[in-house]
Order: structure tokens, then C-alpha cells, then sequence
């Protein structure tokens, strides 16, 4: 009897995203099954005062959260940004990438994405300086995420010409 | 859909990719199917030329495609019900053009109507029988064999000992399909119908409606009363029946082919039986219809149909069907909402607005999971920013108005709702229109609401803010700042038990003690409830606990991860000090005494306790039972903490169960025979816990009932309605496993001789499913 009909119910929020975790250990294939069971998810664009407390009474809303992972600034251990939300089902990972990703949390738009699972060292940031790799290269001034990125924007590399 | 290519395959690793179990979707099948699930949508031709190339398209395909097309109409039949009349005219133009195509699908439909009745799926189900119903209008079903099928229908109300919601729902699937079919149905059967009617009239008036009380959602009558679904549907069909079945909302694209259709042949339904009842069948729950709005409230533009009319029923009908398909996708149910066909004709924006909130407050419990529903009106606002807003603050407005009617439970959901979606505006309101709640007792449901919003606004951002964004007055409901309350600090009293120890515990904990070392380090605390010290001083030492877990708690108040961390590293201290049901209700007092200011911390430490075993639900059930804490008990963060916990207990339950019967399943296999292993009644454990609320409940309300009496006081207290509706609150939150053990619950607890009041609340439940 029951056909899906694919083509009408789509549940896009829960793809996955381009995004791979390049310190992963394993192959593609592996990181993207992982992917599609994980009951974890990343979530990035928070502002750097936002608490454990409140990711977790949000994050709530979707199901009872297991355990939550703040991303800290590896050289000065403090919060940077991004944190790791792992649920006890999927079903509740499922309903926070449908219903909470793009919402905001302390006045800001946060993002989720599925996660492969925390593995110790990964609640430290990747860039050069410490916090997270896309607030290197930033440009914008976002007072809650340190003010400017952290290369210099008057930094000769980026002028043209001698 | 994605066509897996072989290559595909050879860049998968070592492990070979697990086929889908359906057929390989060949690309002329998925065609079919896109073209036919989106016509109807957004197009430069109109929709009748798009039906009509439509059909040619598929009447040419019907030699090769024939099983596939007639799968896929049946599906859009079942699970597109808010475009029912697009595809019942392009059956009817199928059937037209090949009258054995028209057959086979009515077939194929009466299969697949047996089929969801007999796996439980009665909304589906209705969708089928109102799709069968349209196809009358589109000359494909002839009207007097389906005026059969509705007498057949009707006839189970003659049934004996059948639970009334099985009658319920042939009533109701009837009069359903009447705002589409009844003009029809009545011009060539009109003696049949009004037999049909009456019969439908007697039983109507003749049903129980005991479950009522425990669905609506205010409990006053005015200014709109929550009537009851079969009631109100009953008063729409008789108006449209006085409006001589006209019915002007509908789109019914058929009318177009009027010309084409009047010549296509008809089919008779064969003579369908309503499968017997069963034991197994899970029959739909009565509910209320939710009615916030009238044609007043929409001041300009076109006006709000009335809520007995047959439009109204129609609209809503949709809309949730809308949301029903489209619920995971929030940017795509909101759009689709909004280009409801029709939409020019009515307020749309509070239509959706009120169809939205009756789901969230739905009784026992909506349709889909709350947060769904904050995500959906935030997608609608950034899509019509101009207007609906402003229609939801009017919705706002006019529940924070009526608090005072409101069931307990939506309130909990409004309150959820509203400070969530605040935190997504900047907290931004008119805080101020609500100043007549500061003259209010604080314990009255409007400054209450107020305050426990505030508190779930704290929760999403911090302190300070929301002190910033309420007017001073408002200052007295603005949450503690959630500090710690360490008894052993500096401001400590030198002569307070425990100081000097908890200095030394301090130390210890600091300096990485283990957890043998501080058992020993706890062995010289002294016992105040005890004169000579037993082997050990082992027993229940209320110092003990609170000299180890208020220095604990206040070393690792930094975090919850710190607090989690901590109580994981001394598991094994924290077990041997509660070892007793004493010592878990002590370590929850002292918990509560430590973090008294930061509710949302007593939660989650609650649900670690409970987690790591070292306190039980008993234990929690208990200490918010308890005198103690009857100061809080109407405060949402303990009712958050209960429910928690009896969910948390019910999950385990069925996860043994689960696990039980694996192992039996496989020992059978292995042993080839029945497993004789003693069953444990897993049911039994739920119960114990389960019963235990039940009593404490039954206690303090008898309590509060005689208290009254005897000084001839009105019962109707708020802390009354409060803690009644809190116990609604258990049965309706957690019925799915109560309804398993209800003799028990009969026989032990709510008994003839217990007090009527709450006596009625059980009664109330036992209607639902009756």
C-alpha cells in the first residue's frame, strides 16, 4: 500500500551538509555513515559569552540533551564560539536540525550540523590563533566573536602591488 | 531522488553499499510521480489546463504505467488531502476517457480504505472515504451506492458493547465528507439522507461526553466555547443543510469539465462492511475544537466565516492537513499556508494563527512536537512581515487575557512558547500593557505567567537582560539571579555544624582526593539524629550529606559540565551516603537549599541523579510532595522536573520490556520451544511509581477538599484549580502507559468512596478512550 511519494515530503534540514571533517579518522564513506546515525550535532556562529546554560534549555526544546562539549580557543581555553549538542536519540538530534538550526540564541542565528561524534581534542578551535578557522580570515567586526578576525585587515599580504 | 550510478559503489571503501530495500526507481516512474503530486502548484496555465494535459499525458502512459499511476493517485488520495479536488477531478477525467481506469482505481481505493482501517490510521482512512465522496461530484462513483456506504457507516452506532469512539468515528467520517458531497447526495437521495441524518441526530444526542472538561482548553464558556468536535461539525452540517447544502469555499475544479465529466459512466461502490471491532483497534480520541477568533477580531478585510459554518470547518480542515504534510520542512509549510487557494476571501493570517495555537494546545497532547510550532510561526512572520506579527500579538494579548480560564497545562505551552519566540526578537514587548498584573497577588495566573515567562526568558540569555528589558515595576517578577547559596562560606557562622568539615572536604576534593579518601575523611562527621554511633556511623546522616555535597556542588558551580563532572567523579560517595530512601531525599533537600535561586540547575542535576542512580523517582516524588516544598508547587520548574522524571521511568520500563522480550524471542530460536523464563511484570514497576504520584496527589487534595469544608470555605482556591489541572496533567502527559494498568488505579485508588472532584478527573480520562 504505502508509497512515499518521495518527491513531495522532503525533510531537507536534515541533510548533510558539505562540510567534512578533515581530522577525521576513517575514510568518506565512513565519516558520512557515521553522519547519518549521529545523535550529535555541531553548532556554530554562537557568540562567545553564550553559555552552556542556554544552549542547553534551547536545545532542550527538542529532546532531553545528553551532553554538551563548548568549543574553547585552544590557547586560551576560553569559549570561542561553536559547541558540540549530543542527544540520547537521533529522532531528538533529528527534530533540533529541523526546528532549531537558523533560529537564534543570544540574539544570534546560530547554524547546526550533524557531527560524527566528539572525540577528545575536537572542542578546540583550528585557526592559526586559537579560536575557530573562519574568525582568521574575518573581516567584519562582530564585537561578540572578539571584534575583528584575527589577521590584520591593514596586513601588507592583502594590499595588491609592492 | 538520486539514481545510485556504479561508480557510486567503488568510491564507498571497503564496505559494499546497502541496496534501499524499493524497487530501482526507473526515471519515467519518477516523472509520474512529480508530475502528478505537483500539479496544482504554482504555474503560468491555469490548473484546468494543466488537469487536462495532465490526463492526456497519463491516459497515454496507462498501457505501460498502468499499476504505477494508480499506486500514486491512491497515495495523493491518502496523503494529500488538502488537494482532494484536484485529484478527484483528474480522476474524473481519467475515468472519462477510459471507464476501466476509473474502476480499477475505485478498487484499488476500497483495498487500500480496508487496509488503513485495519492498521489503526483513521485520519487516512477519512481522507479515502471524503476523496470517495468528491468522486460522486466528478461522476465517478455513483451517488446512491455511496449513500450505501455511509448507511453502512452509520449503522455501527447500533453496535452493543463497542467503545463509543469506534461509533464516534463512522459519525464523524460521515458528516466530514457531507460539506463536499451533501448537495450532491441529497439531490439524488434526499429520503435516504435525512433517514441517515436523524439516525446520526439520536445518537448524537445520546453519546457521552463525561472526556470534555479534560480537553478544553479554557473552562470558561465565553467568549467563544471550546465545543466539542462531533457537536460542533453536527451544527455545521445542519446549517449548510439549512443553506440547502450550498457551499461556496471549496475549489472544486471539476465544475470546469462539468461538460466532459456529465458524459463519463458511472461505478457503483461494492457493499463495504465496517471491519469489526477489535481489541487491538486504536480508535482516534474525541477532542475539542480550539477557537480564539471570531469575525470581530479581524478588523479589516474580509470577514471570518462563523463557527458554525460549514467554510470554517473546511478552512481548518486544511490548514492542518497543510501542516500535516509539511510539518519537517518549516520554510515550505509556512509558504504553503500562506498560498492557501482562497486565501483572498478570508483573514488567512488568523486562520493559520488560530489553527496553529489549537494544535500546540491540544489536549492531551499536540499533534506534533512543540518547538515545530515556535519554528513555524517565526518562518511565517519573516514572510509576511507587514501582517502577521501583529495578528500574533493580538493572539498574545488575548490569551494573557484569559489566563485565568486557561488549563494549566497550555498554559506551560504558551509560556514555552512565548519566551522562546520572544528570544528571538530581542525580547521586544509592550511589557507595560500588562502592568495590571503587578496589583494581582503573585500567585493569581496572569502575574504568575508573567513571571515564570521571565524566568525561561533568563534561561535563554542571562540575568541582567531581562532585568533591562522589563519597566521597573515590573522588578518583583523578575527571577532571583541564580547564585548559589553555600551555607559553609566566609559569611558562615563559626558555630554552624559541619564548618570546620567542610573546609577539610574542600581540601580533599581540591587536592584529588579519592572517593575512599573522602569516605574516610567523612567517617568523623557526627550524626545529629543519632546519640551512640553504630558500627561504621553508616546509617542515614543528614550532616554527612550536606557537609559532602554543599562543598561539592559549590566547587564545580562554575558549569552544569562542572556539576555533571563532579557528581560523576564521587558516584560512588554520593551512593553509600544514600544508600536509604532517607538519604535520597536529603541529597535532593540539599541540592534544592544549594541551588534554590537557579531552577534550571535543580533540573538537570535532578535528571543526573536520577540518570546515575543515586536517587529514584520515588525519592523525587517525595520531596516535591513534600511540606517543603509546597511553597513551589505550583512553580513550573518543579512540574518540569516531575514529568521528566515519569518520563524518564516509563522509558527504562519499556526498555526492559523491550529487552525482556528480545530474550525471550531469542532463547526461543534457541531452544525451539516456548521459553519458560518467569515473566517479570515490567508493567508492575511503572505502576508502583506511577501509583505513588497518584496517592501523593489524592493526599494533598483530599487535604485542601476537607480543609475547605470544614471551614466553609469556596474549594475553588488557584492553588486548587492549579494542582487539579496538574493532575489531568499526569493522566493526559503520560497516558499511553497509564491506560495500561487503569483497574489497578480503579481498584487501589479511585475508588466510589474518594472525593467527586477528584474522583471526576479520572473519570474524565476513562472517557477518552471509552
Amino acid at each position: 500500500m504505502s508509497i512515499k511519494l518521495n518527491a513531495l515530503f522532503s525533510d531537507s534540514y536534515m541533510d548533510i551538509s558539505q562540510y567534512r571533517d578533515q581530522d577525521f579518522k576513517g575514510n568518506r564513506y565512513e565519516q558520512e555513515k557515521l553522519l547519518k546515525q549521529s545523535c550529535s550535532l555541531y553548532v556554530g556562529n554562537l557568540s562567545f559569552y553564550t553559555t552552556e546554560e542556554q544552549v542547553h534549555e534551547l536545545f532542550s526544546k527538542s529532546g532531553d540533551v545528553k551532553r554538551i562539549v563548548i568549543g574553547l580557543d585552544k590557547v586560551k581555553k576560553t569559549a570561542c564560539g561553536f559547541c558540540f549538542v549530543e542527544y540520547y536519540t537521533r529522532a531528538d538530534a533529528e527534530h533540533a536540525m529541523r526546528f532549531i538550526n537558523g533560529t537564534r540564541l543570544d540574539d544570534r542565528i546560530i547554524r547546526t550540523d550533524w557531527d560524527a561524534g566528539f572525540k577528545e581534542g575536537r572542542q578546540f578551535g583550528r585557526g592559526k590563533s586559537g579560536g575557530q578557522v573562519r574568525d582568521e580570515y574575518r573581516q567584519d567586526y562582530d564585537p561578540a566573536r572578539g571584534g575583528y578576525g584575527k589577521l590584520d585587515p591593514t596586513n601588507v599580504i592583502f594590499t595588491t602591488g609592492t | 531522488m538520486s539514481r545510485r550510478r556504479h561508480s557510486d559503489e567503488s568510491d564507498a571503501g571497503s564496505q559494499p553499499h546497502k541496496r534501499r530495500r524499493t524497487s530501482e526507481p526507473i526515471e519515467i516512474e519518477d516523472r509520474l510521480e512529480s508530475l502528478i503530486c505537483r500539479v496544482g502548484e504554482k504555474s503560468t496555465s491555469s490548473l484546468e489546463s494543466n488537469l487536462e494535459g495532465l490526463a492526456g499525458v497519463l491516459e497515454a502512459d496507462l498501457p505501460n504505467y498502468k499499476s504505477k499511476i494508480l499506486r500514486i493517485l491512491c497515495a495523493v488520495a491518502r496523503l494529500l488531502p488538502e488537494k482532494l479536488a484536484v485529484y478527484t477531478t483528474l480522476v474524473g477525467l481519467l475515468n472519462a476517457r477510459n471507464y476501466n481506469f476509473g474502476g480499477e482505481f475505485v478498487e484499488a481505493m476500497i483495498r487500500q480504505l480496508k487496509e488503513t482501517l485495519k492498521s489503526n490510521l483513521y485520519s487516512e482512512a477519512v481522507y479515502l472515504v471524503r476523496f470517495l465522496s468528491d468522486l460522486v461530484n466528478c461522476h465517478v462513483i455513483a451517488a446512491p451506492s455511496m449513500v450505501a456506504m455511509f448507511e453502512n457507516f452509520v449503522s455501527v452506532t447500533q453496535e452493543e458493547d463497542i467503545p463509543q469512539v469506534r461509533s464516534d468515528w463512522y459519525v464523524y467520517v460521515v458528516l466530514s465528507s457531507l460539506p463536499w458531497v451533501g448537495k450532491e447526495l441529497y439531490e439524488k437521495k434526499d429520503v435516504e439522507m435525512d433517514r441517515l441524518l436523524n439516525q446520526i441526530e439520536g445518537y448524537l444526542k445520546r453519546r457521552q461526553k463525561t472526556h470534555v472538561p479534560m480537553l478544553q482548553v479554557w473552562t470558561a464558556e465565553k467568549p467563544h466555547p471550546q465545543e466539542e468536535y462531533l457537536d460542533c461539525l453536527w451544527a455545521q452540517v445542519q446549517k449548510l443543510k439549512k443553506d440547502r447544502w450550498q457551499e461556496r469555499h471549496i475549489l472544486r475544479p471539476y465544475i470546469a469539465f462539468d461538460s466532459v465529466l456529465c458524459e463519463a459512466l458511472q461505478h457503483n461502490l461494492p457493499p463495504f462492511t465496517p471491519p469489526a471491532h477489535s481489541d487491538d483497534a486504536v480508535y482516534p480520541m474525541p477532542h475539542v475544537v480550539f477557537r480564539m477568533f471570531d469575525y470581530t477580531d479581524a478588523p479589516e478585510g474580509p470577514v471570518m466565516p462563523g463557527s458554525h459554518s460549514v467554510e470554517r470547518f473546511v478552512i481548518e480542515e486544511n490548514l492542518h492537513c497543510i501542516i500535516k504534510s509539511h510539518w519537517r520542512e518549516r520554510k515550505t509549510c509556512a509558504a504553503q499556508l500562506l498560498s492557501y487557494p482562497g486565501k483572498n476571501k478570508i483573514p488567512l493570517n488568523y486562520h493559520i494563527v488560530e489553527v496553529i495555537f489549537g494544535e500546540l494546545f491540544q489536549l492531551p497532547s499536540p499533534p506534533h512536537i512543540d518547538v515545530m510550532y515556535t519554528a513555524l510561526l517565526i518562518e511565517l512572520c519573516k514572510l509576511q512581515p507587514g501582517s502577521l506579527p501583529q495578528v500574533l500579538a493580538q493572539a498574545t494579548e488575548m490569551m494573557y487575557m484569559r489566563l485565568d480560564t486557561m488549563n494549566t497545562t497550555c498554559i506551560d505551552r504558551l509560556l514555552n512558547w512565548f519566551s522562546h519566540h520572544l528570544s528571538n526578537f530581542q525580547f521586544r514587548w509592550s511589557w507595560d500593557d500588562w502592568a495590571d498584573c503587578l496589583t494581582q497577588d503573585i500567585e493569581k495566573p496572569k502575574p504568575k505567567f508573567v513571571k515564570e515567562v521571565l524566568d525561561k526568558c533568563m534561561r535563554l540569555s542571562y540575568h541582567q537582560r531581562i532585568v533591562d528589558i522589563v519597566p521597573p515595576s515590573f522588578s518583583a517578577l523578575i527571577p532571583a539571579d541564580p547564585v548559589c547559596s553555600y551555607k559553609y562560606g566566609e559569611e558562615a557562622d563559626s558555630s554552624l555544624p559541619g564548618l570546620a568539615m567542610a573546609t577539610t572536604v574542600g581540601n580533599a576534593i581540591k587536592n584529588r582526593a579519592s572517593n575512599e579518601e573522602i569516605l574516610i575523611v567523612l567517617k568523623d562527621v557526627p550524626n545529629p539524629n543519632q546519640d551512640d554511633d553504630d558500627d561504621g556511623g553508616d546509617g542515614f546522616n543528614p550532616l554527612k550529606i550536606e557537609v559532602f555535597l554543599q562543598t561539592l556542588l559549590h566547587l564545580a558551580a562554575k558549569s552544569f559540565s562542572h556539576s555533571f563532572s563532579a557528581l560523576a567523579k564521587f558516584h560512588e560517595v554520593l551512593k553509600t551516603l544514600t544508600d536509604s530512601d532517607e538519604g535520597k531525599l536529603h541529597i535532593l533537600r540539599v541540592l534544592y537549599e544549594f541551588w534554590r535561586n537557579h531552577p534550571q540547575m535543580i533540573s538537570v542535576l535532578v535528571d543526573k541523579l536520577i540518570r546515575t542512580q543515586i536517587v529514584d523517582c520515588a525519592a523525587v516524588a517525595n520531596w516535591i510532595f513534600s511540606p517543603e516544598m509546597a511553597h513551589d508547587f505550583t512553580r513550573f520548574y518543579v512540574w518540569e522536573i516531575l514529568h521528566s522524571t515519569i518520563r524518564k521511568m516509563n522509558k527504562h520500563v519499556q526498555k526492559i520490556q523491550k529487552e525482556l522480550d528480545e530474550a525471550k524471542v531469542k532463547l526461543e530460536k534457541q531452544h525451539n520451544k516456548k521459553a519458560s523464563i518467569t515473566d517479570t511484570n515490567t508493567s508492575d514497576m511503572t505502576k508502583d511509581d506511577n501509583l505513588f504520584f497518584f496517592q501523593r496527589f489524592i493526599m494533598l487534595l483530599t487535604e485542601h477538599l476537607v480543609r475547605c469544608e470544614t471551614s466553609g470555605v469556596d474549594i475553588n482556591t488557584t492553588w486548587y484549580k492549579n494542582c487539579i489541572e496538574r493532575l489531568q496533567q499526569i493522566f493526559l502527559m503520560h497516558h499511553v502507559i497509564i491506560q495500561q494498568y487503569m483497574g489497578t488505579l480503579e481498584n487501589l485508588l479511585f475508588t466510589a468512596e474518594l472525593d467527586h472532584h477528584i474522583l471526576a478527573v479520572y473519570q474524565q480520562f476513562c472517557a477518552l478512550q471509552l
